[in-house]
């Protein structure tokens, strides 16, 4: 493959029988829509949605200093997991400064810690430079495995016909290894919706007809472009947007995944440890526009005169039919604030998030 | 993708339809197309002048911010109000309900030279497909 041209899934060639129209995305050649973004968000709050997140990275600790490897490389606890638990975790620099957010799965002999696609050369970099002291094995198994998201309220019902596995017995960030269509899959109750749902680890082989045959059972293909706007009513975290090298896991809400007094320690624990004790130097909010117009990734938010931060995630919500989005903003920001939109300060009011939240029944 | 033999257009895929010294301006649906669900256009005030090839409003989709080029110049005689409560009709119906917004056209010189026929606007179309 000559140098530059874009990764393509084992799915490549369902996306483009399905008339998807495919970007670049991350290096990789990736669906954005197939029927139109709207559509495709109302399947997973309404239906199910089937999405394609193969360009994820999975990689592998194995061996006697597995978990002391990624107690030091993330921000969660992973010594409180059982085995068949999965955590949602930041990676950090000494700085406190993000590298990466993941999802980290303890299994009975190793840890499986999948990350952003964007982020896999300078993940991998990351994490072998910093345990080489430990006797561990980093394995970049990112090609090994196809990884297809069924989300939305009737997942579970859908997917319940093509595997023995109960999946009534599986509770949120919970997995199980198993079958789906008489092939291997690691089924994980997970996702990036707002929504119930599983992530399905599958052989790449197998990929191409488990998607057809659960699109065939009703599940409807979502691009990336719904998946972004899932995510953002579900005030969940995009790396890039959100988070990044210069901003810290506290200051982008998700201290839930820092266990800031964690032994042992994990790097940038220091400097968030100083952050919590000194305060936040910025922190992100969510907000409403209360005037005409949509807030988007990198529009200045100021207060007055005083431009007071920027616009991390913004677009029209789907569900809500409001335009929404989240900010990076000074500590002492309240309430109200302007999203400078093409030059025009428009009104906005913070919201508590998620924007979104799924009824439990 | 629709392209209209009675309408003229530019290469940044707005449509023109020219009556008298009115213009009637919208987006082509190839234009429409690639944007996917509109979500929301900002219209000009009516009264506003624009040369020709001047951004005079925008239109946004779920994922993507579109700035509209004012085909001719002229006058805003007239917005498409509708569009603020279904912005869904740019898609829907790009030459007709879809429409934006009505000039009145400078008299001083046509900038019609600028505007691509139909045969010449799926030519276009067919270069960056």
């Amino acid at each position: 493959m000559p140098e530059g041209a874009p990764r393509r899934t084992p799915l490549y060639e369902e996306h483009k029988n399905l008339g998807a129209r495919l970007v670049d995305f991350a290096g990789w050649e990736m669906p954005v829509q197939y029927s139109g973004i709207k559509a495709e968000h109302a399947a997973v709050r309404e239906g199910a949605g089937l999405f394609d997140v193969s360009h994820m990275g999975e990689v592998v600790f194995r061996g006697p200093d597995a978990e002391a490897a990624v107690q030091r490389l993330v921000t969660r606890d992973v010594g409180r997991l059982a085995a068949g638990q999965a955590g949602y975790a930041a990676v950090c620099y000494e700085s406190g400064g993000t590298v990466d957010d993941v999802l980290v799965y303890k299994r009975p002999d190793d840890f499986l810690v999948v990350v952003n696609a964007a982020n896999r050369e300078k993940d991998l970099e990351h994490f072998r430079e910093n345990i080489d002291d430990f006797d561990v094995e980093v394995v970049d198994e990112s090609d090994d495995w196809a990884l297809l998201a069924l989300q939305g309220p009737e997942a579970a019902g859908l997917l319940q016909d093509f595997t023995p596995a109960d999946l009534s017995s599986i509770k949120y960030y919970r997995f199980v290894e198993g079958e789906v269509d008489g092939a291997y899959a690691t089924i994980s109750r997970t996702g990036y919706t707002g929504e119930d749902g599983f992530e399905l680890y599958m052989r790449p082989e197998d990929a191409p007809r488990i998607w057809r045959r659960l699109i065939e059972a009703g599940a409807a293909p979502v691009g990336l472009g719904a998946r972004d706007t899932l995510r953002l009513e579900a005030g969940m975290c995009l790396y890039g947007n959100e988070l990044d090298a210069e901003t810290t896991p506290l200051e982008a809400g998700i201290s839930f995944a820092v266990h800031l007094e964690k032994d042992p320690r994990f790097i940038g624990q220091r400097a968030l440890l100083l952050e919590d004790t000194e305060g936040l130097r910025k922190k992100l909010v969510g907000f409403e526009m209360e005037g005409r117009g949509i807030a988007r990734h990198g529009y200045p938010v100021t207060s007055g005169a005083e431009v007071v931060g920027e616009v991390t995630s913004g677009t029209q919500s789907p569900t809500l039919n409001r335009a929404i989005g989240l900010a990076l903003v000074d500590p002492g920001v309240e309430d109200r604030f302007e999203v400078v939109i093409r030059d025009n300060p428009v009104p906005a009011k913070t919201v508590p998030l998620p924007f979104y939240k799924r009824d439990r029944g | 993708m629709s392209v209209p033999g009675d309408l003229q257009y530019t290469k940044s895929h707005e449509w023109v339809r020219t009556e008298g010294d009115t213009a009637t301006i919208g987006i082509t649906d190839h234009a429409q197309d690639e944007l996917g669900d509109v979500v929301f256009v900002e219209l000009p005030d009516e009264g506003a002048t624009f040369d020709a090839g001047e951004p005079f409003g925008t239109v946004e989709s779920v994922k993507a911010v579109s700035d509209l080029y004012a085909p001719v110049g002229g006058e805003v005689v007239e917005v498409n109000s509708a569009l603020n409560d279904a912005p869904e009709k740019i898609n829907e119906d790009p030459y007709g309900e879809g429409w934006i917004v009505r000039l009145r056209t400078s008299g001083d010189g046509p900038a019609n030279g600028d505007l691509l026929s139909s045969e010449e606007y799926e030519k276009v179309l067919q270069e960056e497909a």
